[in-house]
């Protein structure tokens, strides 16, 4: 195999289009094939070639794209983004998975702030994610708030009561943080179910999104194509998780970025030369749940009913997972292995009540195969900055 | 910020002590440090030396006494607050973010200098652009009167350096901050003679660059120490036993009996 055409600027754009190709194919092929025969060849056809990609440099070179051409590399994702709306439009299943990815991936987005750079562990991932949901259910009433400020609020009070939890938190010091973090996940659900007001076990509903003066409920046609409804959703939350792509982008490389690594790695030193640990620790929390209550909020809406059963611990574990899986501190990382945690089992019917235990020793294989998850985080190199 | 005039002492401990349980590991310590010398803290293993450097840096809290730091008195404050007044140390253990880019280690010395804040730090992308162009660059130049290929190395992870060059890094973490005064603690441990040696003059020379720096040095070297320092304190039993130009603490039986024992 010959890697000469992939170096350079047109290697690398070439390169960035194969990934991106490669990963909507993967994912229209998995979602759209029933067949279950069919269905393992496809995943087993998938493994094989990731395991290759990497090998002939294509992801390196893709990778030195996005820091040299972003627009360009932006831009090829976002027709790969549309190209898989256009195919899958009419598949109400397909596109509601499409949102959950989208919707864990944020929530991870969020973890990896607080985990992958401010080594805050968080175990309370689905806690804040129902805060953003109950947040939206209890406003469904009032009919005269707009939708997005809703969105937003769904945000700000978990990243509220996010607070709370942090002066805890900051006392303690690793896996004590920790703790205290599971136990307050745990708690949350606990709540949740005793509480009448919020609808106890049995949850609540929760009015659609009206945004732009246009109903999400209704189906979406463009030109001579109609999209399901689920489409509208798929648009906001594809907006939303590019957003917050950036912002987490931007977090990293910056001189907050390097903050929040020292106070991972060295508290003493980072106190030392003159950083209020303190301080950045609760940004980390604050802002990785400020996404984890907009993405929640926006899931509520979708699904249009929300239950305790929605944020259990479990969920919160998976979160945590994923971030794990995908690479610590890698943005792009937990893109794919929420796809990974997220597919799998959801479509691996035919081993039936074996799929979970199937699907854990993947992630373990994987795990004992690349330790540092799938994508690593790379040392931050400023000089793409722009 | 107080005028820094000339006339005021930049490091006081006075009456100074700390207390481990039953252990008085630092007892009633009074040590000036006058602006631009370099003082050499000498004394034998467990004397104090490093418990010092970390009660005025405000890692250890002081049992009694009072540091003042060019004239304020910084006993009480946390060691972000020092940080910002101007103090700057090594480790005698590395305490590099060795998964970091040199560049990155480099900038956590320069957390004062540098803007903190949210907007700026997100949406201000072209002036940080800027700004990390600039300060890439004052860090080439100062790694580079250490080491040349140092310099080259700005963005390579802290950890495929080698010991010498991994020093040579947390020294100049400590000067990029523009500090006021300069702990080094030990900045000779895990290195051969020479290249010791080599470390020192390097550290001399980027200390003429900065103008009349005030540094206070923990050394075992005690050829670098007589180099090196113009006043030397000789602590023993977390006490001041002496006190005095390198050749006359090498003389007085007080110190020869901490190092050697009685004869």
């Amino acid at each position: 195999m010959t890697m000469i055409s992939m170096k350079g600027t047109a290697g690398q754009i070439i390169s960035s289009i194969l990934v991106t190709v490669f990963l909507a194919g993967s994912l229209i092929a998995i979602l759209e094939i029933e067949d279950q025969r069919e269905l393992g060849i496809c995943v087993a056809v998938i493994a094989v070639l990731s395991f290759i990609m990497p090998r002939l440099g294509i992801l390196r070179s893709a990778e030195q794209a996005g820091a040299h051409h972003p627009w360009a590399v932006r831009s090829i994702i976002l027709i790969g983004f549309f190209s898989v709306l256009l195919i899958l439009r009419d598949n109400n299943f397909a596109l509601l998975m499409i949102a959950t990815i989208l919707i864990y991936a944020t929530v991870c987005l969020g973890i990896t702030i607080q985990t992958g750079y401010a080594g805050l562990f968080n175990f309370a991932g689905a806690a804040f994610l129902g805060t953003g949901g109950y947040t939206a259910a209890m406003l469904g009433n009032v009919t005269w708030l707009p939708d997005a400020v809703t969105i937003i609020l769904g945000g700000i009070i978990a990243a509220a009561l996010g607070t709370l939890l942090i002066l805890p938190v900051l006392r303690t010091r690793g896996h004590y943080a920790a703790l205290t973090t599971l136990a307050f996940g745990v708690l949350f659900n606990g709540f949740l179910e005793a509480n009448e007001l919020l609808g106890g076990p049995q949850g609540l509903k929760v009015p659609g999104i009206q945004m732009f003066g246009w109903d999400f409920s209704n189906d979406l046609a463009i030109g001579s194509y109609t999209f399901s409804f689920y489409a509208n959703y798929v648009l906001l939350i594809g907006a939303i998780f590019a957003v917050f792509m950036m912002f987490t982008r931007f977090v990293e490389r910056s001189w907050i970025g390097i903050w929040l690594d020292a106070v991972r790695l060295d508290e003493i030193a980072a106190s030392v030369f003159g950083l209020k640990v303190s301080v950045w620790k609760s940004f980390a929390f604050i802002a990785g749940n400020f996404l984890a209550g907009v993405m929640g909020a926006v899931y509520a809406k979708m699904t249009a009913f929300i239950a305790p059963a929605n944020f259990t611990f479990g969920d919160s574990l998976l979160l945590v997972a994923i971030v794990l899986l995908g690479g610590i501190g890698n943005r792009w990382g937990v893109l794919i292995a929420t796809m990974i945690v997220i597919l799998l089992p959801e479509k691996l019917q035919f081993i039936q009540e074996y799929r979970l235990l199937l699907f854990s020793c993947v992630i373990i294989m994987l795990l004992m195969v690349r330790p540092a998850g799938l994508l690593a985080r790379r040392v931050r190199v400023f000089e793409e900055l722009r | 910020m107080v005028a820094q005039s000339n006339d005021v002492i930049p490091l006081v401990a006075s009456g100074l002590s700390v207390k481990f349980g039953g252990l008085l590991a630092l007892n009633e310590l009074n040590i000036e440090v006058r602006r631009g010398e370099v003082l050499g803290l000498i004394g034998p293993n467990g004397s104090g030396k490093t418990t010092f450097f970390n009660v005025i840096s405000g890692i250890y809290a002081a049992s009694a006494g009072k540091v003042l730091l060019d004239g304020q008195d910084i006993t009480t404050l946390k060691p972000y607050q020092i940080a910002a007044h101007g103090l700057a140390r090594t480790f005698q253990r590395s305490r590099l973010c060795l998964s970091l880019s040199v560049f990155d280690n480099l900038m956590l010395g320069a957390v004062r200098r540098l803007n903190s804040g949210l907007w700026y730090n997100l949406l201000r992308r072209d002036r940080l652009a800027v700004d990390v162009r600039s300060a890439a660059e004052e860090a080439r130049d100062l790694l580079a009167v250490f080491n040349p290929d140092l310099a080259g190395k700005l963005w390579e992870p802290a950890i495929s350096l080698g010991m010498i060059d991994r020093r040579r890094l947390e020294i100049c973490r400590a000067l990029i901050g523009r500090p006021k005064i300069v702990l080094l603690d030990e900045p000779s441990a895990g290195m051969t003679h020479d290249e010791t040696n080599q470390l020192m003059n390097e550290i001399l020379e980027v200390r003429q660059n900065l103008g009349n720096l005030t540094i206070v040095i923990v050394e075992h070297e005690m050829g670098l120490i007589e180099r090196a320092t113009d006043r030397c304190v000789v602590l023993n039993y977390g006490k001041k036993i002496c006190e005095g130009k390198y050749a006359d603490i090498a003389a007085d039986p007080l110190v020869r009996e901490a190092y050697l024992g009685k004869s």
